[in-house]
């Protein structure tokens, strides 16, 4: 039997001057010192930043060169099977078999967990049921695509009901439509599942939306690790896109109390502390204005702007 | 009627199974996969036919000792016989069981869970092995039935299971020693096509080195030659047990070598098997 609450107060992922350094001479990681809390956390960085690194150290998969780690509460140096046994890995590339069906293959790796039989069959049609694979799993992964592969190596990762997710860049391959799907997947994975994630990628723009909190390593080392909510509160802006009179609309805008900044056609607005009526004042000026309005998107602009900053100091 | 419900997450509080589970899991996985259950049908194709041909030779063994009494194979002389197909069978298969693992990058998904490096070389290897003893073990277990129950008396039964018994064992012996260096070659090689002739030629090359060293100009060189090749080293072991058959020349023997032959066989499975070891807990996870 394992333990209650899974999204208790805890901390998930602890990490203390941790170095990683292969070969003796590349160093992935370097003296990183983090510290995260459960929820849905976006690993963020440039290719070879250290990202799948830290999630091998995570797993037990390679011993630290130096310093402590902690997932789950647990040490993976010592307790891998433990650590192992609660987590769940969606790794970045190709590690599907072509010659099984993905119900049989999700079985499978679920009776790897320990599951025992019924279980593991049960688990394993409902995993694939939640990633959205329904009569497709009885056929053979060979003739999957591309979106439909990303959805088995998901849900072999859930099978074995874990507290926590490891998914490498989840959404590699997909185009835009699978890529959103993919991400409100793994957002309800977080809030409805009620399952830690940590969601590895090289876009800022595509996991800050679903996270709560984000790390932000470069060259193995820590650039920053915060929580959204503390980065994004009353700093978020709505895009606004109009294919023509875009100064006039500023104008309109400044005068009404909501000074807009200009990134290249695009209009800021911070929606400040009344969002709704700062809505209302765009579009009844838009409305005044009679332009085409081609975008209004709400974005947490913040982040990445934050992150910036950092990495240009 | 019948209404998808959908009944959203549902946490797992059942029980989670140890190690014996997990590897048990692992090995049917394995058989399955030897025979290629819930595969394609090419995937059944190789295995069936060689199990299908092994088994017709058996049959008619028993069919015709049972009408005419004459012994076309002995439970001694059928591995030797089937040595040539087993290895075909062992190229076949243990590409199936790693080289596929390798090829599509499965590995990290097993590593990344609660299985240890020598847990899964060696559940493979188990379902190597008894693939490749159960191809010859079921017709052997043919010719054992038919000639033991048409005898007469408990006699007659008790006799044949003192032939069968060592036979079996050789059989064993084989099943041991091909699948360890099939399953040792194929571990390095991700293509299933290049282990399987990979394994093949291990044998195939070793095979001249045998003829080559049986015209040794010593007796004792003659008498050791057999050590050079996988399959002679076998049937040196069988020698060993059973006596040099009759009409075979003394320097084609193994000559009072027998225990070293022995020796030899255990050492090249148990070198194999650590390669094998060593060779999981380096691949990339």
């Amino acid at each position: 039997m394992r333990g209650p609450p899974r999204l208790r107060a805890v901390t998930l992922i602890a990490t203390q001057s941790l170095t990683k350094v292969y070969g003796g001479r590349v160093t992935a990681l370097s003296d990183l010192t983090l510290s995260v809390g459960p929820g849905v956390v976006g690993l963020v960085g440039a290719n070879g930043a250290g990202k799948s690194t830290l999630i091998k150290l995570l797993l037990g998969l390679i011993p630290p060169s130096g310093g402590s780690l902690s997932v789950l509460g647990l040490d993976p140096t010592t307790q891998a099977a433990d650590v192992r046994a609660r987590v769940g890995y969606m790794p970045e590339n190709d590690c599907l078999p072509p010659e099984l069906s993905a119900a049989e293959f999700v079985t499978h790796l679920g009776r790897i967990s320990g599951l025992p039989r019924t279980a593991a069959r049960e688990r394993a049609s409902e995993a694939l049921r939640h990633v959205g694979l329904y009569e497709e799993r009885y056929r053979q992964i060979g003739g999957y695509s591309t979106g439909m592969k990303q959805r088995v190596k998901l849900a072999q990762a859930l099978v074995h009901d874990p507290d926590l997710l490891l998914l490498d860049e989840p959404t590699n391959g997909l185009d835009p439509a699978g890529r959103d799907a993919m991400l409100n997947l793994i957002a309800r994975i977080g809030s409805e599942f009620g399952i830690s994630v940590v969601v590895c990628s090289h876009l800022l723009g595509e996991v800050e939306r679903i996270c709560n909190s984000l790390i932000a390593i470069d060259g193995g080392k820590l650039l920053r690790s915060a929580e959204i909510s503390t980065m994004t509160t009353s700093t978020d802006v709505l895009a606004v896109e109009v294919s023509e009179g875009t100064d006039e609309l500023g104008h309109r805008l400044a005068a009404a109390g909501l000074p807009p900044t200009r990134e290249g056609r695009l209009l800021l607005v911070p929606l400040g502390s009344a969002p709704d009526a700062a809505y209302d004042t765009i579009l009844a000026a838009v409305a005044d204005l009679d332009l085409p309005l081609h975008r209004l998107e709400q974005r947490r602009h913040r982040v990445a702007e934050l992150f910036a900053a950092r990495e240009d100091a | 009627m019948s209404v998808i419900h959908d009944i959203g997450y549902r946490r797992y509080q059942g029980p989670r199974l140890g190690r014996v589970s997990v590897l048990a899991a692992l090995y049917v996985h394995g058989m399955r996969a030897a025979f290629g259950l819930g595969r394609t049908f090419k995937a059944k194709i190789f295995p069936w036919s060689v199990a299908g041909i092994m088994l017709v030779v058996g049959v008619v063994a028993a069919a015709v000792k049972f009408q005419t009494g004459l012994e076309l194979l002995t439970y001694e002389t059928f591995p030797d016989q089937m040595s040539m197909l087993l290895i075909l069978f062992c190229a076949v298969v243990a590409p199936e069981l790693v080289s596929r693992d390798l090829r599509s990058g499965v590995l990290p998904l097993y590593f990344s869970r609660p299985l240890s490096r020598a847990d899964y070389p060696l559940a493979k290897l188990a379902a190597m092995i008894t693939s490749a003893f159960a191809v010859m073990a079921v017709p052997m277990l043919i010719m054992f039935l038919t000639a033991a129950f048409s005898g007469d008396g408990m006699g007659a039964v008790w006799d044949e299971v003192k032939a069968f018994a060592p036979g079996l064992a050789y059989a064993l012996l084989f099943a041991l020693v091909y699948s360890s260096i099939a399953l040792l070659v194929s571990s390095f090689v991700s293509r299933r096509a290049v282990a399987a002739g990979a394994t093949v030629a291990v044998f195939l090359v070793t095979a001249p080195v045998v003829v080559v060293l049986t015209f040794a100009t010593t007796t004792t060189g003659q008498q050791l030659a057999q050590l050079a090749s996988p399959s002679t080293l076998v049937g040196g072991v069988g020698q060993w047990i059973f006596g040099r058959p009759e009409g075979m020349p003394e320097e084609l023997g193994i000559g009072s070598f027998g225990p070293l032959y022995g020796a030899v066989t255990l050492g090249l499975i148990a070198l194999c098997v650590s390669l094998l070891l060593a060779r999981y807990r380096k691949v990339a996870s």
